[in-house]
């Protein structure tokens, strides 16, 4: 681990140095440096919940720092909110667009600080104004449409152009080209130049490494909260890259598992997918990604963060409204798409958010667990209470729920227990298929072997299982095969002995350029990485 | 708003406003009542009691009904203009007997009902203002249907709903309390009313979870309006004349503010029956106070309104945390 | 060392998201086009098939009967405008109006015009005040506010007229009568205010904070507006609006009348609406609610002339149909734009 020191660079504008800032005893930040270079592009990079959008918030002044100090040109600052670090020069563009859509273009790239005239706006030059403005940052548009008809990427343009006209020093640009055609990813990079040439100095947060070694100087990575690498990116391979965000050097684990899943368990190979997913599409976020399912096979879904995981899963449960694709659940196809659809035909999703999409907070435990098996508690409506007392034990039981009782509101649990609650509202329905959401983030050691045990005690008991892990040895341990994607693409599938973490660094490493399906088995071996991937390269794989 | 963690020292007083908001309403009653009693020993006769459980049953109705509706994080404006749609049908089939006239007046309660939940569930309008345009609508379309002038009511039956007695309660303030238990029932041990709170708590993992909201959604209008259309052939029967154009007006404010005081949040997520019944019996007794010691309407008026804010702002928030 | 990869269609600067240029597509447009100017589409249509179907209707003494009697209360309208548009809602109007009327009674009574004219204004701006406090300050959602704020300014009007039974006469004769008296003053005064409200909507930076922090809250935040002083602001000038509204008509009355105004912020909701303003926030224009107000109000005369027997019922059953078919439709059109 390469921890910067914080020696003072003189052409250095922004500096976070020693910044620790804990939620509830829960460390976000520890010990952060991170120093931004006057003109320079810096990639800030991590995994979720590394510590990326507390360290932002922290340079912007949503969040005040436990400890540490923060240099702005030169002075030592306590930005209290957002708005003082914006008037000291410190924009952000955020992934959502943070204008107002209904209003006009201009009149968004003024508000505020409209040119006036007589004390009135003087709306003509301000029109003719952004309109010359705006065509810097090329977008030649009629500036007086309501910015909603703009597409997303001249919409990200206005609000970067609204942000360097406020004297802007720096610019922070949270995942900016998450919604953009590679067109407009073009002008992007073209702009975020220009502001370079002018001195600007840019934070550039995205998980697409191809525009990372496309547009920055240097990258800082981060890591459970905190700073792992910073360094200049140009010399920096890719494969080297993820293993830091990772937190894996693919050498150390070859042999120990890691993980509480049992290696030995048989893998179903054999006979008709319990589930099938063909060609999904949605808009933006995924691109034909088709998979298969058997009873009793856990399928790791494999890729970085924004590589479209979580949206196969909703897209095949139908909370996501895919543009095309089916779902086959026992080969039948799903002609109704909801939520509750995928649910009466044995297909159930653990939600990567657990608070805002998993638990009822202010519902008990026990209603929390019964929730969605209601029908089948109940006759003409009425909740029978011996049979749900007794599915509710029998869950609390058998997933060790720590709770006061079943009275115990969900909310006041902790997230390991949060976690099972939902597990068990899903495991009383007896499903056929379970798609799991990064089932263990957030939660304490003990529970999440708790959870991975289950996982393949489930799949042992013939229940399909995709599981969604950031966490790369939970995902090769626990998976039988792994389908790798990536920008919305499967790019490639692992099975079998492949199923390792270098294989999967590989398949991650692939050079973005190159999208065609890899083959199974051949993910990994053959793809450029880089020129010199000389310590990976020498070991034989597979 | 970005969360900003204003933490520390508001702490205590999160506290201390969760307390009030689970008991307040019911410390709030009790002493209210010794008051009520020290001031005039008389209040605890017989004959005052009836007078305020006649007062208080057809509001207590409705607020029953708005409690639901609350609780899936809505709000309906139009139960007052029902009260005054049910007022204006039910003299008019009267001839038929009390029973058809009350199930056509409860048929229309619950399509208005229908026609609001069906413009929050399905077209996704806000509950304020889709019921806000039937609160217009609709009392338009009862003083319609009833003509310019009150009509007096003359239905032996009709009348004896409004103004018998059983064991010396009145037959009105024993169908809310019944509808109380029933609306407590189902909240508590029906699959329905466990969804309710589900979808108002956390609409999007109710989704997730395979919950039918639109369908719990629309119910939950339904039985409103119900419940508002069976009020207001009460206060037609207490009053012994129709008159759309007077009866249920401010009626949704009452019952809103029953439900408030209550405890019961505004976010939805909650239902608190008992604390709506509570609600209903303060309000009542509060007006009843003040007017029996000539305090004039006016301030009456006035002291409600601060009850509501403070009641709406003791229930913010911390309700859902 | 790896090469850094540039994108192989690394462009010269200026082009990009060029294609954004030229016209909106078809459906947008139209879309757009009913939202902002189907109120006076409707309200010319009306007014053609009154006026050619009825004799009366396009007569002098009709219209100027429609403007005159009616005037005031759209400033009521005005002000809902400015509230609706941050994403509001003022339910105490009508209360409002009617203690505006009062008071400006009670003042033109004992104390001449310029009580007459102030006391009102400074009530409604206090009431205002208080209200906009609550919602922008302890958080408090605007409707149950204004909804105890409609209460309230009922009670204050029944115990400023000793509840109903003091009756306040604007003197006969004097300067304050003669503000609401006839059409052309009423009219011109209304016509100037909402001209007003116009060039503050959308000639000052207040104005566009407002239609800002209607159209979304956060970035007016993030963009250094001052939004909790312009919700505060909004209540008051609604407020002051409202009082000053009822001044005025009680001096065309020739006193206060304690039982006007209930219902009339359903009445001016439905104007603002019916306009074109968005009720979720962030979008409208004085000029929709200028014809939400006629149109209501050419549909109030014509239903006076021809279902007169129903009185003010009809009307309200045709305002609440058009509210709920409106907002229908705000919310399809919102709908398809998402989508597309």
């Amino acid at each position: 681990m390469v921890q910067q020191a914080p020696v003072p660079v003189p052409d250095s504008v922004l500096e976070v140095a020693g910044v620790d800032k804990s939620f509830a005893g829960v460390h976000a930040l520890i010990g952060v440096h991170f120093t931004l270079r006057q003109g320079e592009v810096h990639a800030l990079i991590g995994e979720n919940g590394a510590g990326k959008s507390t360290l932002i918030k922290v340079m912007t002044g949503v969040y005040r720092p436990d400890a540490g100090r923060i240099r702005f040109a030169g002075r030592d600052r306590e930005f209290r909110n957002p708005l003082e670090a914006q008037a000291a020069g410190i924009s952000t563009i955020y992934q959502e667009v943070n204008l107002v859509p209904l209003m006009s273009v201009a009149r968004n790239l003024y508000l505020g600080r409209e040119p006036r005239r007589l004390g009135l706006v003087d709306v003509r030059r301000m029109n003719r104004d952004a309109a010359a403005e705006l065509r810097r940052f090329g977008v030649d548009t009629d500036v007086t449409r309501p910015l909603r008809t703009l597409g997303l990427g001249a919409q990200q343009m206005v609000a970067l152009a609204r942000a360097v006209q406020v004297d802007a020093r720096v610019v922070i640009m949270d995942e900016p080209t998450s919604s953009l055609e590679p067109r407009e990813v073009d002008t992007l990079f073209e702009v975020i130049r220009r502001l370079k040439d002018h001195g600007i100095a840019v934070v550039y947060v995205s998980h697409r490494l191809d525009e990372l070694y496309a547009v920055c100087d240097r990258v800082t990575v981060m890591r459970d909260g905190a700073v792992v690498h910073t360094g200049e990116i140009a010399g920096l391979e890719r494969l080297k890259l993820i293993s830091l965000m990772l937190g894996r050097e693919p050498a150390t684990v070859r042999e120990e598992g890691a993980t509480a899943f049992d290696a030995d368990r048989d893998a179903a190979t054999e006979g008709r997918p319990a589930l099938r997913a063909t060609q999904l599409n949605v808009r933006h976020r995924l691109h034909g990604v088709s998979l298969d399912i058997r009873p009793g096979e856990v399928v790791g879904l494999g890729g970085l963060l924004g590589a479209g995981r979580s949206e196969t899963a909703k897209a095949i449960i139908g909370a996501l409204a895919a543009d095309g694709g089916s779902v086959e659940v026992d080969g039948t196809v799903l002609r109704r798409r909801s939520p509750a659809a995928a649910m009466r035909a044995g297909v159930v999703m653990l939600a990567e958010d657990r608070k805002a999409e998993g638990i009822i907070p202010s519902l008990s435990v026990r209603e929390n667990i019964a929730l969605a098996a209601l029908p089948r508690l109940s006759r003409a409506g009425l909740v029978s209470q011996a049979k749900q007392d007794e599915l509710v034990r029998f869950f609390m039981d058998r997933l060790r729920i720590k709770a006061s009782g079943p009275d115990q509101r969900v909310g006041d649990l902790s997230g390991g227990n949060q976690q099972k609650v939902l597990l068990a509202r899903w495991l009383c329905l007896q499903p056929k298929v379970l798609l799991l959401d990064e089932p263990t983030r957030g939660i304490d050691v003990g529970a999440k072997a708790e959870v991975q045990a289950l996982i393949n005690e489930l799949a042992g008991d013939g229940l399909g299982v995709l599981l969604i892990s950031s966490e790369l040895e939970e995902l090769i341990e626990g998976s039988d095969r792994v389908v790798v994607l990536k920008d919305g693409r499967v790019v490639g599938e692992l099975a079998g002995d492949q199923v390792s973490e270098d294989a999967l660094l590989g398949a991650l490493a692939q050079d973005g350029q190159d999208r065609q399906v890899g083959q199974v088995g051949q993910v990994g071996q053959d793809r450029q990485v880089g020129q010199d991937r000389q310590d990976h390269d020498k070991e034989p794989q597979s | 708003m970005t969360t900003l963690a204003w933490t520390g020292a508001i702490r205590d007083r999160d506290r201390l406003l969760r307390l009030l908001q689970e008991y307040g309403v019911y410390a709030a009653l009790a002493v209210l009542f010794l008051v009520a009693v020290a001031l005039d020993g008389s209040f605890v006769s017989s004959g005052n009691v009836r007078i305020q459980l006649f007062q208080v049953a057809p509001t207590l109705l409705v607020a029953l009904g708005m409690a639901l509706v609350i609780g899936t994080e809505g709000i309906d404006l139009s139960v007052g203009a029902v009260v005054a749609l049910a007022a204006a049908v039910v003299p008019l089939y009267l001839g038929y007997g009390l029973a058809p006239a009350l199930l056509l007046a409860l048929l229309l309660g619950a399509a208005t009902g229908a026609v609001g939940g069906a413009m929050v569930a399905f077209a996704r309008v806000q509950p304020i203002v889709a019921t806000l345009s039937l609160m217009i609508g609709v009392r338009g379309l009862a003083e319609i249907v009833n003509g310019n002038s009150a009509k007096p009511v003359t239905d032996a039956a009709l009348l004896g709903l409004g103004s018998d007695s059983f064991s010396g309660v009145p037959l009105m303030a024993w169908i809310a309390a019944l509808c109380a238990l029933v609306v407590g029932f189902v909240v508590r041990r029906t699959t329905f009313g466990r969804r309710l709170v589900a979808i108002g708590d956390n609409r999007q993992a109710s989704r997730l979870a395979g919950l039918p909201v639109r369908r719990v959604l629309l119910t939950v209008y339904v039985v409103s309006g119900v419940l508002a259309a069976l009020a207001g052939v009460m206060i037609v029967g207490h009053g012994a004349e129709a008159d759309p154009a007077n009866q249920g007006l401010n009626l949704e404010l009452n019952a809103i503010t029953a439900v408030v005081v209550g405890g019961t949040p505004l976010t939805g997520g909650r239902v608190r029956v008992l604390g709506t019944v509570a609600g209903a019996l303060f309000m009542q007794l509060i007006t009843a106070v003040l007017t029996q010691h000539d305090v004039p309407n006016s301030y009456t008026q006035i002291v409600e309104a601060a009850i509501i804010c403070c009641a709406v702002y003791a229930s913010q928030e911390r309700g859902t945390r | 060392m790896s090469p850094t990869v540039l994108p192989s269609t690394t462009t010269p600067a200026g082009t990009g998201p060029a294609a954004q240029g030229a016209r909106l597509p078809l459906r947008e447009r139209l879309a757009g086009q009913i939202q902002h100017r189907g109120a006076l589409a409707v309200l010319v249509l009306v007014a053609a098939i009154a006026s050619a179907t009825s004799a009366t209707f396009p007569t002098w003494s009709n219209i100027s009967s429609i403007l005159g009697n009616n005037a005031f209360v759209w400033l009521l309208a005005l002000g809902m405008t400015f509230v609706i548009i941050t994403g509001g809602i003022d339910l105490s109007v009508g209360s409002m109006y009617a203690l505006g009327g009062v008071l400006g009674a009670y003042g033109a009574q004992t104390g001449g015009t310029w009580l007459a004219i102030l006391l009102p204004l400074a009530v409604g701006a206090a009431w205002g005040t208080v209200q906009g406090l609550l919602i922008a300050r302890a958080g408090m959602a605007p409707f149950i506010v204004t909804l105890a704020g409609l209460l309230g300014a009922r009670g204050l009007l029944q115990a400023v007229t000793r509840e109903g039974a003091t009756t306040y006469l604007v003197p006969a004769g004097s300067w304050f009568r003669n503000l609401g008296a006839g059409v052309w003053t009423p009219v011109v005064l209304v016509a100037v205010l909402f001209a007003l409200g116009g060039l503050l909507l959308t000639r000052t930076r207040f104005g566009a904070a407002l239609t800002a922090l209607g159209g979304n809250e956060n970035a007016a935040v993030l963009m250094g507006l001052p939004v909790a002083r312009a919700k505060v602001l909004v209540y008051l000038l609604s407020g002051t609006l409202a009082a000053a509204a009822g001044a005025l008509g009680s001096a065309r009355l020739g006193s206060g009348v304690t039982t006007i105004g209930v219902g009339y912020e359903l009445t001016a909701i439905s104007a603002v609406v019916i306009g074109g303003t968005l009720l979720t926030g962030g979008s409208g224009s004085i000029g929709g609610t200028v014809s939400g107000v006629l149109l209501l109000a050419v549909i109030h005369n014509l239903i006076d002339h021809y279902f007169s027997q129903y009185g003010s019922a009809f009307t309200d059953t045709v305002n609440g149909a058009f509210l709920a078919l409106v907002v229908l439709l705000q919310t399809l059109l919102s709908r398809t734009q998402q989508l597309s």
